[in-house]
């Protein structure tokens, strides 16, 4: 069971059990929603931006630990940052999870490096990738729910 | 068409029937090869049944010896694999006219599967006899399959569907049922046992009080096929639908049961060859049931895969692994009740082997991937039921779905990796 241990890192399950910024931002300037339908996770992410700069952010939903534990990690990685570094942090991340020769810059990564272990679990992937893609999309104000299957 | 030379010499060769020796979990297990693989580099504790069932060599034998030494299209040559082909094809609709004991191979319609079998039955007998303001009764605890297609009938029609609830040990309210027929009730489809409760529900006298009503029913029997025998003169009702692959034949194969007076009676499903008497562009006639609703080629190797299985099933002592499993159900129970913060959904009193849980708050997905890593297969989420997890107010369930070839060992490693899920979310 070590390989576990590489995937349920202590960090992750702090996460999954006391969700940082896990709620509703009311008033909210962008809000997307992203879905798993193979498995009904469900995310909900609310930003108030300043400029070019991601204020606040909030989440909401439900999902298994890599989900909620990935969704809160990316908003205490993500609140203060301009949105041109949010998108290089969403970069960095999905390399990370699918591509094994990406050259990852630890300092960069930070706390998220915790999620490289998903990397091992492939039917967990979309799991720890679903709040990035809500964030994107509430970035883009796209308004209608975003999912994880085509 | 055939001299008697011909049937001689065009007869496959059908498997050797075994007479059916005492069942013998042992033994059995030795028919299914993929039981011995190992998986994260422990052997295979396969209880992921209730999704699809794994195959017995005598199935993967079938199809490789159609393959081999039969193949052809049906119903359309005049030369020699033709007829062989044609031959295996409609001796497969007898074999499972005879297991479910049909009156005719006539009422047997291949399909790919319970969901096609359902469709059909909406978009052929459903938007012929239902209209605006009529009624579908159907459960709170059906599989997605019987209630998009009702529910998408409904929609163009302006029909509505009427639900019979469950209590919370997942069994159906037989009083609710009664009080929901009315002048409009056009068609009851209900499931026969539930892909995540387990239930068996009481389908006879669900049919009873349908027919009281002069109703017709179809039942859902995608996951009883494979756990116990199904008579569908004794049910009485008018469908019954089922898919191959849970009861241990390929994918791509299914079953409508239809009873030839409503088949007869009914527009075909979808046109193309094999479906008609003749054409030409003023006039076109329609082929007899079940011809008429088998449009194009067919699934021929899932067809003889699925007599394969039958062929199987009846084999083993079906009867004997039934019972079997009913005592593994019990096992299972009892052990899974051991495990701390388990909570099982389902527990009526006739169910099946299917062990739906939850256990604490920890999600299914990560009980999933912890069980894999002990070679343990199982499946999380919402079952294509979200009405089931509505009624529990949960967002998915972990499901162990038994087979007659899983033994108390495999309950064992479920039991020993749900301590380890436990540990790790501490
Ligand atoms: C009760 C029930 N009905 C219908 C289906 C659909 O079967 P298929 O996907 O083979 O068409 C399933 C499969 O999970 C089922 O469990």
């Amino acid at each position: 069971m070590s390989d576990l241990r590489e995937l349920y890192q202590q960090l992750i399950l702090d996460h999954n059990k006391n969700p940082r910024n896990f709620r509703v931002l009311d008033p909210a300037d962008r809000f997307a929603e992203g879905y798993n339908p193979l498995c009904g996770d469900k995310v909900e992410v609310y930003l108030q931006l300043q400029g070019n700069r991601i204020k606040d952010i909030g989440f909401q939903g439900s999902g298994c630990a890599i989900s909620k534990a990935s969704a809160s990690l990316m908003t205490e990685t993500i609140k203060g940052k301009t949105l041109g570094e949010t998108e290089t942090h969403f970069k960095d991340f999905q390399a990370m999870l699918t591509d094994p020769s990406s050259n990852l810059d630890l300092d960069q990564m930070g706390k998220l490096f915790v999620f490289a272990g998903v990397r091992d679990y492939p039917t967990r992937i979309k799991c720890a990738t679903l709040s990035w893609h809500a964030l994107r999309a509430a970035i883009n104000n796209v308004q209608t729910p975003i999912t994880t299957e085509r | 068409m055939n001299s008697p030379l011909d049937i001689l010499t065009l007869q496959p060769p059908e498997a050797a029937v075994r007479p059916a020796l005492p069942f013998d979990v042992r033994r059995v297990r030795a028919d299914f090869p993929i039981l011995g693989q190992q998986v994260q580099g422990q052997p295979l504790v396969y209880l992921d049944n209730g999704a699809t069932a794994q195959k017995p060599r005598a199935v993967i034998d079938a199809l490789s010896h159609y393959y081999t030494d039969q193949n052809a299209n049906v119903h359309r040559g005049v030369h020699h694999l033709s007829q062989i082909a044609t031959d295996v094809y409609e001796a497969a609709r007898r074999k499972v006219a005879t297991f479910i004991n049909a009156a005719s191979d006539r009422e047997i319609i291949f399909v790919r599967g319970t969901t096609e079998g359902i469709n059909l039955i909406a978009q052929t007998f459903g938007r012929e006899q239902i209209g605006e303001g009529d009624e579908i009764i159907i459960t709170e605890m059906e599989h997605h399959s019987n209630i998009v297609p009702w529910w998408m009938l409904c929609r163009e029609k302006g029909a509505k569907l009427r639900v019979i609830p469950m209590n919370d040990r997942g069994e159906l309210c037989m009083d609710t049922y009664q009080t929901l027929f009315s002048q409009h009730t056009k068609l009851v489809s209900i499931v026969h046992i539930s892909n995540v409760l387990g239930t068996v529900n009481p389908v006879e006298e669900i049919v009873q009080i349908a027919h009281a009503h002069g109703v017709p029913v179809h039942i859902d029997g995608a996951q009883a096929v494979p756990h116990q025998r199904v008579d569908v003169r004794a049910l009485g009702c008018e469908f019954y639908t089922f898919s191959g692959h849970k009861m241990f034949a390929p994918t791509g194969i299914g079953v409508l049961y239809g009873c030839e007076t409503y088949l007869d009676t009914m527009p075909p499903y979808q046109g193309g060859g094999s479906m008609i008497q003749s054409v030409d562009f003023d006039n076109i006639t329609y082929g007899n049931t079940p011809n008429k609703f088998e449009a194009g080629t067919p699934n021929i190797a899932g067809s003889i895969g699925l007599g394969a299985a039958i062929d199987y099933l009846n084999s083993i002592d079906f009867d004997g692994a039934a019972k079997y499993e009913t005592n593994l159900l019990e096992y299972a129970h009892d052990a899974l009740r051991d495990v701390p913060d388990l909570k099982l959904i389902g527990t009526a009193e006739r169910k099946v082997g299917v062990l739906s849980f939850t256990l604490s708050d920890i999600h299914p997905h990560d009980v999933g991937t912890i069980l894999d890593q002990a070679g343990v297969a199982v499946r999380a989420g919402h079952h294509c039921a979200q009405p089931i997890m509505k009624h529990y107010d949960i967002p998915a369930a972990t499901r162990a779905s038994l087979a007659f070839y899983n033994t108390r060992e495999d309950i064992d490693a479920l039991v020993s990796g749900l301590h380890s899920v436990r540990k790790i979310f501490g």
